[in-house]
C-alpha cells in the first residue's frame, strides 16, 4: 500500500533537503544506494496490520505525524547531561545526538592496534578520501533487506551516520564498546515544536577469530514530545568469532522507537544478541540473524517490561542457512497497567540447512487484566532433518509466591518487586558476566522500581495459574 | 503473659465456612499442638492468623501481644513476631535462599528501628543455623525451595524461623512427609527455640513428633471448631483410638450445634 500523499510529501522534503545538504560529501555509491532506497520506500509506504509481519502493531499513529529530519547534533549538550548514562568499564563510548556524532562527548579509550571505533560518517570519508575501497562500501547495506522492510528503506534512505566498528581478526576486546544515541526535544523552543526523526546506522564487522561485546542504547533527553528513532545495525561476524550485542531501549513515552539488528554469522560464529525493551510509546525490535556458515550459534534473548499505554513489539526473523547450526530464542515479558506486548518468532530453516537446531521460548507476565501479549511462533522449514521447538507461557505474579515472601516480613511493593526481578533474572542471566551484564542489570532494576506498586485487590486474590499456549508450529514448505 | 487470644473466630474461603468459632490462649513459653482429621481446618486457622487474604474472617477477634492481629497484613503479623512454617513451602524460581532470609531478616529489623544487616553480618548467622539443621552450604545460594525434597523444604521453613527468632511459631505439619532422621533434626531446631519468651503452635497428625517436641497442651480440631482440649495424654489417646470417639461424643454433648 502507497503512502497517503500527505505522508509522502513530508518524507520527499526531508529527503530532498537532505540530498541537497549532504551532496558535497556523499560518494557516488552512497548517493545511489539512498536513492534507491527511498524510492523503495515510497513504494510501499508504512505496512497496515493486513501486513502479516506486523498483524498486531498498528502504525497509523506514526504514519500521520509529519517528522523534520533532525541534524542539529550536539551544539546544546554538556557531558553532565550524560551522566544517568554511564557505563562502567566500558572500552569505549560514542554517543549521536539526534543521530550525529557528537565527538566532544565521547571518550575512545585505549584501543588495540588495528581496531577501528568511529561514527560512521567520518569514516565513510575517510575512506571515500582513500579512493573509496575501504570495509564500509563493501558492506554497508549488503545485509539489510531494504525490499522486504520499509523501515530499513527508509533507514537507507537518510543514512548519514551511527558507529562503524571493525575489529581485525584474532584480536578479542574484552570490555564492551558503549554506544549512546541521545534523542534530544531539539533546540526549536516554540510551544509545539515539530517531531523529529532521526536514522542511526551502524556498521559493526568481527573479522576471524575475533571478539566483541556491543551495547546500544537509545535514550532521551528533554521535553516529552513525539520523536521518531528509526535506527539499523549490520553485524557481520566472520568464522570463528564471538559477539555480544546488547540492545537498550528506553526512550521517553511519546517516542517511536524502531531498530533493525540484521546479522551476519559466518562458520562457528557465536552470537548472542540481547534485546531489552523498556521505555517508548510504540516500540518495534527487529532481530534477524542469517547463519550462513556451517556450525554457527545465535542466542536471541530478550526482555521487555512496558506500563501505562506502550506498545512493544519483538519481531524475530532467523534464518537457518546452513547445517549444524543452533539457534535459541527466549523472550521474557513483563506487561503492566493497558501496555500491550507482541513476540512474532518466525524461523526459516533453508534447503540446506540440516541438522539444524532451533529453539524458541517466550514466557509472559500480565500484571493487570487489561495487560495484553501476542505471541505467534512461525517455522518454515525447507530441509527435512531439523530439531525444532517452541513454547510459550502467559502468567501473572503468583499469589502463593506473594504470600509466602509478605508471611516473613517482606513488604508487599517490595515482595512484588522481588518477583519481577526473578522473572527478569532469567533473561539477565544469560547475559555474560562482566561490564555489558552488569548495566543491563541496572536499567532493568531502575525501570522495574516503577512497576511493583500493588495492583487493585481484585487481581491479586484471583488465583490464575500460568496458562500454557502450545499453539502448534505454522508449518510451511 | 499472653501471647495469643482467639476469640470466637470464624472464617470462610471459597464461600464455605471452615472455621465455626474457634477459642484459644496461647501463653509465653507453651507448646500447644492442634490435631485433627484432614479438612478439619487446621491450615485454615494458621493461614488466618499469618493473615492470608483469600481467608476471609467473618466473625470473632483475634490479639496478638494485644494487638488486633486481624487488622494487620501478612508483613506486619510477622514483624510482630508471628511465624508460620507452611505446610506446602512454596518454590519461588529466580530468588536465593540467602538473599531472601536476610531481605526478610532486614525488613524485621527496619520495623523494630534496627539496623539493617550486610552480608558480611548475615552470612556467619545463617551459616550457623544452616549447620545446626544439617543443611548443605549449596542451599544457600539454590533458588527457595526450588527443587528441594519435601524434607529439605520443610528444613528450610525451620532454619528460617531460627533465623528470624518469632515470638510465636505456627507449624503447620512441619513433620508430614519426614523419615525419622530429618525428624530429630527439625526436632531440634524446634526445640532449642523453646524459651520462656516463646510459644509454639504445632498441627500435626501423629503423635511422632509430639515424641520429640513436648506440648503442654493438645487441641483437637474437628470441623471448624476446638472439640476437646488436654495434656499429652489427649495425643496418645488420640493416636491410640482415632478421632471417632470425640467427635461422637461432642455429638452428644451438643447436638444442635449442626
Ligand atoms: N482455597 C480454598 N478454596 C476452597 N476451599 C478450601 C481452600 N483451602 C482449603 N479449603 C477447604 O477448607 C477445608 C479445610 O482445609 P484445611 O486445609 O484448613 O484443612 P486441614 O485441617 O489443614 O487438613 P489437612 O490435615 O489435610 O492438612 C477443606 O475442606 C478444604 O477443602
Ligand atoms: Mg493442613
Amino acid at each position: 500500500m502507497a503512502v497517503q500523499t500527505a505522508q509522502l510529501e513530508s518524507y520527499l522534503e526531508c529527503f530532498t533537503d537532505f540530498v541537497c545538504a549532504t551532496a558535497s560529501a556523499t560518494p557516488d555509491w552512497l548517493h545511489t544506494l539512498r536513492e534507491e532506497a527511498f524510492a523503495r520506500f515510497c513504494d510501499v509506504g508504512f505496512p497496515t496490520t493486513r501486513d502479516e509481519d506486523w498483524r498486531f502493531t498498528s502504525l497509523a499513529a506514526l504514519a500521520r505525524t509529519p517528522f523534520r529530519l533532525a541534524r542539529e547534533g550536539a551544539a546544546s549538550l554538556a557531558p553532565s547531561d550524560l551522566a544517568p548514562w554511564q557505563m562502567e568499564n566500558a572500552l569505549a563510548r560514542l554517543v549521536f545526538v539526534d543521530g550525529l556524532f557528537a565527538s566532544a562527548l565521547s571518550t575512545m579509550g585505549k584501543l588495540p592496534k588495528g581496531v577501528t571505533v568511529d561514527s560512521l560518517a567520518s569514516e565513510v570519508a575517510r575512506q571515500n578520501a582513500a579512493n573509496g575501497s575501504g570495509t564500509v562500501a563493501g558492506h554497508l547495506g549488503r545485509y539489510l533487506d531494504t525490499v522486504r522492510d520499509p523501515f530499513s528503506a527508509l533507514n537507507t534512505a537518510f543514512l548519514e551516520d551511527g558507529a562503524y566498528i571493525h575489529v581485525p581478526r584474532g584480536i578479542a576486546l574484552v570490555q564492551p564498546i558503549h554506544l549512546l544515541f541521545v534523542s534530544t526535544a531539539g533546540s526549536d523552543s516554540a510551544p509545539s515544536p515539530t517531531p523529529s526523526m532521526t536514522h542511526p546506522r551502524n556498521l559493526i564487522v568481527v573479522e576471524e577469530e575475533a571478539q566483541a561485546t556491543v551495547v546500544e542504547d537509545y535514550v532521551s533527553l528533554g521535553a516529552e514530545i513525539p520523536a521518531f528513532s528509526n535506527a539499523v545495525t549490520e553485524l557481520v561476524a566472520r568464522g570463528n568469532s564471538t559477539v555480544v550485542h546488547i540492545l537498550v531501549e528506553r526512550e521517553h513515552l511519546k517516542s517511536f522507537n524502531f531498530s533493525t539488528l540484521r546479522i551476519e554469522q559466518g562458520r562457528s560464529a557465536n552470537v548472542a544478541s540481547h534485546s531489552l525493551l523498556a521505555g517508548g510509546a510504540l516500540v518495534r525490535n527487529n532481530v534477524h540473524p542469517v547463519l550462513a556458515g556451517e556450525g554457527a550459534e545465535c542466542l536471541i534473548n530478550g526482555l521487555f517490561i512496558g506500563s501505562g499505554r506502550q506498545h512493544l513489539d519483538n519481531y524475530m526473523l532467523v534464518e537457518h542457512a546452513s547445517p549444524h547450526c543452533a539457534s535459541r530464542q527466549f523472550y521474557n515479558g513483563i506487561l503492566d497497567q493497558r501496555a500491550h506486548g507482541v513476540f512474532h518468532g518466525r524461523i526459516i530453516v533453508h534447503k540446506d540447512a540440516q541438522k539444524t537446531d532451533a529453539k524458541q521460548t517466550n514466557r509472559n507476565l500480565l500484571l493487570t487484566d487489561d495487560a495484553q501479549i501476542d505471541t505467534k511462533p512461525q517455522l518454515e522449514i525447507y530441509a527435512d532433518d531439523v530439531k525444532c521447538t517452541h513454547g510459550a507461557t502467559i502468567g501473572q505474579i503468583e499469589d502463593n509466591a506473594l504470600f509466602y515472601l509478605r508471611a516473613r516480613g517482606i513488604g508487599e511493593i517490595e515482595a512484588r518487586r522481588l518477583l519481577l526481578e526473578a522473572f527478569a533474572g532469567e533473561c539477565l542471566g544469560r547475559i555474560k558476566p562482566g561490564a555489558a551484564h552488569d548495566y543491563a542489570h541496572s536499567v532493568v532494576e531502575a525501570r522495574l522500581v516503577s512497576l511493583a506498586a500493588p495492583a487493585p485487590a481484585s487481581s491479586l486474590t484471583a488465583e490464575s495459574p500460568e496458562r500454557n499456549l502450545d499453539s502448534h508450529w505454522e508449518e510451511v514448505g | 503473659m499472653t501471647l495469643l487470644q482467639i476469640r470466637n473466630l470464624h472464617a470462610r474461603v471459597g464461600g464455605h465456612e471452615i472455621l465455626k468459632g474457634i477459642d484459644l490462649t496461647v501463653n509465653a513459653g507453651e507448646v500447644h499442638s492442634i490435631m485433627g482429621p484432614n479438612g478439619s481446618g487446621k491450615s485454615t486457622l494458621a493461614q488466618v492468623l499469618a493473615r492470608r487474604e483469600a481467608f476471609e474472617v467473618t466473625g470473632g477477634e483475634v490479639l496478638f501481644h494485644g494487638k488486633d492481629l486481624l487488622a494487620m497484613k501478612p508483613e506486619e503479623a510477622a514483624c510482630e513476631g508471628l511465624f508460620m512454617a507452611f505446610q506446602y513451602p512454596v518454590e519461588i524460581p529466580g530468588i536465593g535462599n540467602a538473599y531472601f532470609v536476610r531481605t526478610a531478616l532486614n525488613a524485621v529489623r527496619k520495623y523494630h528501628g534496627l539496623d539493617e544487616l550486610d552480608a558480611m553480618d548475615f552470612l556467619p548467622l545463617y551459616r550457623e543455623k544452616m549447620r545446626l539443621l544439617d543443611m548443605d552450604e549449596q542451599f544457600m545460594n539454590r533458588s527457595v525451595n526450588e527443587g528441594f525434597s519435601g524434607g529439605e523444604k520443610k528444613r528450610n521453613e525451620i532454619l528460617q524461623m531460627a533465623m528470624l527468632e518469632p515470638s510465636l511459631a505456627i507449624l503447620d505439619e512441619t513433620d508430614s512427609g519426614l523419615d525419622i532422621d530429618a525428624l530429630r533434626i527439625v526436632a531440634q531446631g524446634v526445640n532449642v527455640m523453646r524459651s520462656p519468651q516463646r510459644a509454639m503452635i504445632v498441627v500435626t497428625h501423629y503423635q511422632r513428633l509430639l515424641n520429640y517436641i513436648a506440648p503442654d497442651f493438645v487441641h483437637v480440631l474437628v470441623d471448624g471448631r476446638i472439640l476437646r482440649s488436654g495434656g499429652p495424654d489427649l495425643a496418645l489417646e488420640l493416636e491410640e483410638k482415632g478421632y471417632g470417639w470425640i467427635e461422637t461424643e461432642a455429638g452428644q454433648v451438643a447436638p444442635a450445634s449442626a
